[in-house]
């Protein structure tokens, strides 16, 4: 039964969210058709434009044979690196976040909430205020400059947001599973493991790809604790875009910047819906 | 039942690293910020001087000045858009799903990859006004990030495109959080649209408001990744925020102590955002379980 002056203004409405979307796609979608140009055609031409001719060139360049500081390697190690740093440091913070979150949800401690204050403060914290002493740590553990350096700080500073999720799941499992199974002699390994664990999915899932997301995109411990051989990709990208000797390749620094956001755009497409979860858990701590 | 010593045993590591490597490295820190350190930290005290020379220092006023600008018009800039794209979001529109995920997306990617988006776009060379004038709107300018008194904004124009999509789903949950009966019950009252969502709903986004500000306040004093990769901190110093400054001072300007103390200032006023906010909300929780 909608009125004239309601039409107007649904239409109004729309007119403004797809506005307003198109801009939201526009930094995307400039990275796109500008890694798919041919350099002149970035200098001369328009921004916005599709190809004229479209190649595949900067994909390569960025890929295999840019220079990254002093060595034309391409982002492709640093693409590795950063597997091998994510995969492992995901893994293990949301293990220990699973554990942590069920002994302090289901045993009765002293200072158990002096735990959970020190970790709920701790994710809030500005890293540069441990980046000199973590320096340090890392050279007297001989992990300075490695991606195994890397993976332990991500773990270390990741424990409090998974100990977090995993609390806060934990806190609202229903306590007459839990009861029974303890009923029927079941041990601590046990409880978690044929109890609390397979109930998890949803946590687990929204766990893992909150810290992938966070750890993929990580800077400032990757440069700060990285060299040469073991950057992070975010580290590489910024040398390949920000180093500034000889002529700007815009569209390799596309390509690039395109390569380093695929993995978490890809999650992102597949269960967004998780990824807003561990947004929304990751903002309302209590 | 009863705790043995297997889950303190196994919660020891966790804390003892956060202890250690979050609270003991805090301590650390502070302590730095009173030595002689510059390009090693070394445990000489010196007292209150280091601070004494940062409050002095040309690039610290800098920094702290282009904060506040960032962060005023950063929070101000997000909550503002973040709460439009909630109510437009909210009438009940075709497509809301694919809405959401395109204003939301940006939260997935890094900062540097956003970034280097954003230099290329805003780069006069290239980009907008570049593009813009090809089309054909020869007098179009738009060159603030090569532009010392300009190129703030354009970090805060690129965070709020970041970040104001979590901002939008902080907001919808609150307003799909606000009890139906009120605002029908107002609506039954003979209140237009304008006025239910100005009196009636707005009023209960209290809490989404506060979580708002607090998470997009920390965020702001952090802020370095985005600087980095879209100004580098130019032109010259005039985009530096505290966290360029410290990395800058502690790694390549040997003066550790100074960037210590201002790694602790950075800490001294995320806790003063976050304290109050963390306490009253534990509160809340331990109040209703």
């Amino acid at each position: 039964m909608g009125s004239g002056a309601d039409k107007v203004s649904r239409v109004a409405l729309y007119g403004i969210l797809i506005f307003l979307g198109l801009l939201f796609v526009l930094p995307i979608y400039v990275m796109g058709v500008n890694s798919l140009k041919p350099l002149d055609e970035i200098r001369g031409g328009n921004l916005m434009a599709l190809p004229m001719e479209w190649t595949l060139e900067p994909w390569a360049t960025a890929w295999s044979t840019a220079q990254i500081g002093v060595q034309p390697t391409g982002l492709k190690p640093y693409f590795l690196n950063s597997f091998l740093l994510v995969v492992p440091a995901v893994l293990i913070s949301t293990a220990i976040g699973a554990i942590n979150g069920y002994i302090l949800t289901q045993f009765k401690m002293r200072g158990a909430n002096i735990v959970f204050a020190m970790l709920l403060f701790s994710v809030f914290i500005p890293f540069q205020i441990v980046l000199i002493p973590m320096a340090r740590t890392l050279g007297m553990l001989g992990l300075a400059g490695t991606v195994s350096g890397l993976v332990f700080v991500n773990v270390v500073y990741g424990i409090g947001f998974t100990t977090l999720f995993f609390r806060n799941y934990y806190a609202a499992f229903p306590g007459e599973l839990v009861r029974s199974a303890r009923m029927d002699g079941a041990g601590f390994f046990r409880l978690f493991w044929r109890i609390l664990l397979p109930n998890s999915a949803p946590i687990v899932v929204v766990t893992i790809i909150w810290q992938f997301t966070n750890i993929w995109n990580e800077f400032l411990f990757g440069a700060s604790f990285s060299d040469y051989k073991s950057f992070p990709l975010t580290v590489a990208l910024n040398n390949l875009v920000n180093s500034s000797t000889g002529v700007k390749e815009y569209n390799v620094h596309f390509a690039g910047a395109f390569i380093a956001a695929i993995p978490t755009l890809v999650v992102y497409v597949l269960s967004g819906k998780y990824f807003v979860r561990g947004l929304m858990a990751g903002s309302v701590k209590g | 039942m009863r705790t043995g010593i297997l889950p303190k045993l196994l919660l020891a590591p966790s804390v003892l690293l956060v202890v250690a490597c979050v609270y003991g490295y805090i301590a650390f820190t502070i302590y730095l910020s009173f030595t002689t350190s510059t390009l090693m930290p070394n445990l000489e005290w010196l007292g209150t001087d280091n601070y004494t020379r940062l409050f002095d220092l040309e690039n610290w006023k800098v920094s702290l000045r282009n904060l506040w600008v960032f962060a005023g018009l950063f929070i101000g800039g997000s909550m503002a858009l973040g709460l439009i794209l909630a109510v437009m979001v909210d009438q009940r529109i075709r497509a809301e799903g694919a809405f959401r995920s395109i204003f939301l997306y940006p939260m997935a990617l890094s900062f540097i990859v956003t970034g280097t988006a954003w230099k290329w776009l805003m780069d006069p060379g290239i980009g907008l006004e570049h593009s813009l004038r090809e089309m054909g709107w020869e007098s179009f300018t738009f060159g603030w990030v090569k532009s010392g008194e300009m190129a703030i904004y354009c970090v805060v124009i690129a965070a709020v495109w970041q970040t104001v999509g979590f901002v939008m789903a902080l907001f919808l949950a609150g307003l799909r959080g606000v009890d139906a009966e009120v605002v029908s019950a107002a609506r039954v009252d003979g209140a237009n649209t304008w006025q239910i969502y100005w009196r009636v709903i707005f009023p209960q986004l209290g809490p989404a408001v506060v979580s708002a500000f607090v998470i997009l306040a920390h965020m702001a004093i952090k802020s370095y990744d985005l600087v980095i990769a879209l100004t580098n901190g130019g032109p010259g110093r005039s985009t530096w925020l505290p966290s360029v400054f410290m990395y800058q001072y502690t790694f390549t300007r040997n003066e550790m102590a100074v960037g210590a103390a201002s790694a602790t200032l950075m800490l001294a006023g995320i806790a003063i955002v976050v304290l109050p906010y963390l306490v009253s909300e534990y509160r809340n929780v331990a109040r209703h379980g």
